[in-house]
């Protein structure tokens, strides 16, 4: 938010232009972490029809693997995160997205367990998606990517587990887009997972959810740099449209009060109004901001894919409309959380999901707390929820003996 | 049983002096000395989660609570407890008949809009249901009524009429009156005196005035 006017205006003169900056994409090419390409055993079939026999699933991994293997946590990252989840980010190189959460003594204590995130399939950070060559054409997949869904996401993370030689997992964890992984891992493997926690998350995504997706969809498409697609081969990036699906979509990441408590009508390097279009209010060159970084780290058809992967989840639907029947005499034990000021997966959604487990009496603990910063609170170390996310874990933990290494 | 005859004898002996392992507050461990090792348990209204702590190391009994304070919650899930948040008028339909071999409402019956709602979901989510609450037909509760003409407030009443939480108070006969209605009958119950103390009754009507709690085990009449 330091950001002055100036640094502002370059950034979208840059943007008018619709240049890429070099070390930018450099950063990109030379990706930390692992890749592994699997497919050649088990092709990925996807919900759409569509089989990939070869896909590269790029993951990070922390924390060690015991000798019996019965340490794993995969971390199931949410819409634009990546499996940089703590330590600097290889492409912004700011800190990764939960890092106040993973690491030595933090609640996801890598000095006692083995944690694994993996871009999803559909992803844009080494991962195969839509950025990808299309190995038939030689050009990138572009709209000719086949439609994802959450359920394939997890079905490459099953293959990836299967590759890294692990039965079991201790914990699938996950909150947002990573909670319907959650679920869907829970609900599509439960003999593989030993417990579950989907944070701040529902079993569908909402008409209202759809709904501010389809928003920021349309602004990337209404963008002429997008280029129905291919604007990979035009050697163009349609900036303002996925700026401005940025913008829209982290309004909803947030709530009243915490944007009242950041910023409120608060002017931007300025003492009064200007009468003019410019970002006036802090607000205002917080979210400009906001979209021009995402546009440095994130493709803009692998947005529409995975917010269209969200839409399409409704887990009852896969189970003759009855939520329950996802879970029917589940051995695994959930841990549910959600977020008093989180109006995109508020508590209602998520107390459904724990409903579902109740009504086939799960293992299920529920709470619900207190904060202020909207969804995005299950990216934040807040006390109440560092303490219940670490009692559940421990004791699990002590349950299946796993100490720390 | 007729809720004018008489309480059923208690089955079992009290419970005898064995040293506390824990530090389980009276009428729960009595609670505790009611249900079989193993099995499976719903505590409603399960506060810190302190029986069903005990009843997994004691008892290695599978147990879930439901509990309406955030803060009561954040407790028993940060000590490892399967615990939800939610609340007794409103979280229990959904449970499948016979989820539990025990379903346990503890000191929580006066305080949910519906009882007999209430009382029927836990008969039917657990083979047996263990209820405990205070008695409104104490001699106290009935003297300071009588000679004050004031709303009473005891041990086990300790709020004031217009800040307790509890909005449904009975009696014993009350209670097993409901039970009746409900066709749920008693295996075992206890009588509480004032000291948390299990007490002797020779008849209902004796029992429903010395009594200042009551815990019940209950089942469905076959």
């Amino acid at each position: 938010m330091g950001l002055k006017r100036q640094d502002l205006a370059a950034r979208l003169d840059k943007m008018i232009k619709g240049e890429t900056s070099p070390a930018l994409e450099a950063r990109a090419q030379a990706l930390p972490g692992h890749q592994v390409e699997l497919g050649h055993d088990e092709p990925l079939k996807l919900d759409c029809g569509v089989e990939l026999n070869a896909f590269t699933v790029a993951y990070q991994t922390y924390g060690r693997l015991n000798a019996d293997r019965s340490n794993a946590i995969l971390v199931c990252h949410a819409l634009t995160g990546d499996q940089f989840m703590t330590g600097d980010h290889p492409v912004t190189g700011k800190p990764g997205w939960w890092r106040q959460l993973v690491g030595p003594g933090l609640v996801l204590d890598t000095n006692r367990f083995f944690l694994i995130c993996s871009n999803v399939i559909g992803g844009c950070l080494g991962t195969t998606g839509p950025k990808s060559i299309n190995p038939e054409t030689g050009q990138p997949w572009g709209l000719d990517f086949p439609v994802i869904t959450i359920r394939d996401m997890v079905r490459a993370q099953r293959q990836l587990i299967d590759h890294l030689g692990i039965d079991k997992l201790f914990c699938v964890i996950g909150g947002s887009m990573g909670g319907m992984q959650v679920l869907e891992w829970a609900s599509s493997y439960p003999e593989r997972v030993y417990a579950a926690v989907p944070l701040a998350t529902a079993a569908r995504h909402t008409a209202q959810n759809i709904a501010f997706h389809e928003v920021g969809r349309q602004a990337i498409m209404a963008d002429p740099e997008w280029h129905g697609g291919k604007y990979q081969e035009a050697g163009k990036i349609p900036r303002a449209g996925l700026s401005v699906a940025r913008m829209t979509a982290h309004i909803t990441y947030l709530s009243e009060p915490a944007l009242h408590r950041k910023f409120g009508r608060r002017l931007q390097d300025r003492k009064e109004l200007t009468y003019g279009f410019d970002a006036d209010f802090q607000v205002e060159s917080y979210l400009r901001h906001q979209g021009y970084s995402f546009v440095e780290r994130f493709d803009a058809n692998s947005y529409l894919y995975i917010t269209r992967a969200m839409d399409y989840f409704d887990l009852a639907s896969e189970h003759d409309g009855v939520l329950a029947n996802a879970f029917k005499s589940t051995p695994v034990r959930f841990c549910i959380i959600s977020f008093t000021s989180d109006w995109l997966f508020p508590t209602s959604e998520n107390r459904d999901i724990v409903h579902a487990l109740n009504a086939v009496a799960a293992d299920v603990s529920f709470v619900e707390i207190e904060s202020d910063a909207g969804h995005d609170a299950f990216l934040l170390d807040e006390p109440d929820f560092r303490n219940t996310l670490r009692g559940f874990l421990n004791g699990c933990a002590e349950r299946l003996g796993i100490a720390a290494q | 049983m007729s809720p004018d005859q008489g309480l059923p004898a208690t089955s079992a002996p009290a419970p005898e002096n064995l040293p506390e392992r824990s530090q389980l507050r009276a009428d729960l461990k009595l609670i505790a000395d009611m249900i079989e090792k193993g099995s499976r348990v719903l505590d409603i209204g399960c506060e810190d989660g302190a029986l069903l702590e005990y009843l997994f190391r004691e008892k290695q009994v599978t147990g879930r609570g439901i509990e309406l304070s955030q803060a009561g919650v954040n407790a028993c899930v940060a000590r490892g407890l399967s615990v939800i948040q939610g609340n007794a008028d409103t979280d229990l339909g959904n449970y499948p008949d016979d989820a539990f071999d025990y379903a346990v409402l503890s000191q929580t019956l006066q305080a949910v809009h519906a009882p007999h709602l209430v009382l029927e979901q836990l008969a039917r989510i657990g083979r047996k249901t263990i209820v405990s609450f205070p008695n409104f037909g104490y001699w106290k509760v009935r003297r300071r009524l009588l000679l004050q003409g004031r709303m009473p407030v005891t041990r086990v009443l300790p709020a004031q009429w217009y800040e307790t939480p509890n909005i449904h108070l009975c009696t014993i006969r009350d209670f097993l009156l409901l039970c009746e209605d409900l066709n749920v009958e008693v295996e075992r119950s206890l009588i509480l005196d004032e000291r948390g103390r299990m007490t002797t009754a020779r008849s209902l009507w004796w029992a429903n005035l010395i009594g200042q709690q009551a815990i019940f085990l209950l089942r469905r009449k076959s």
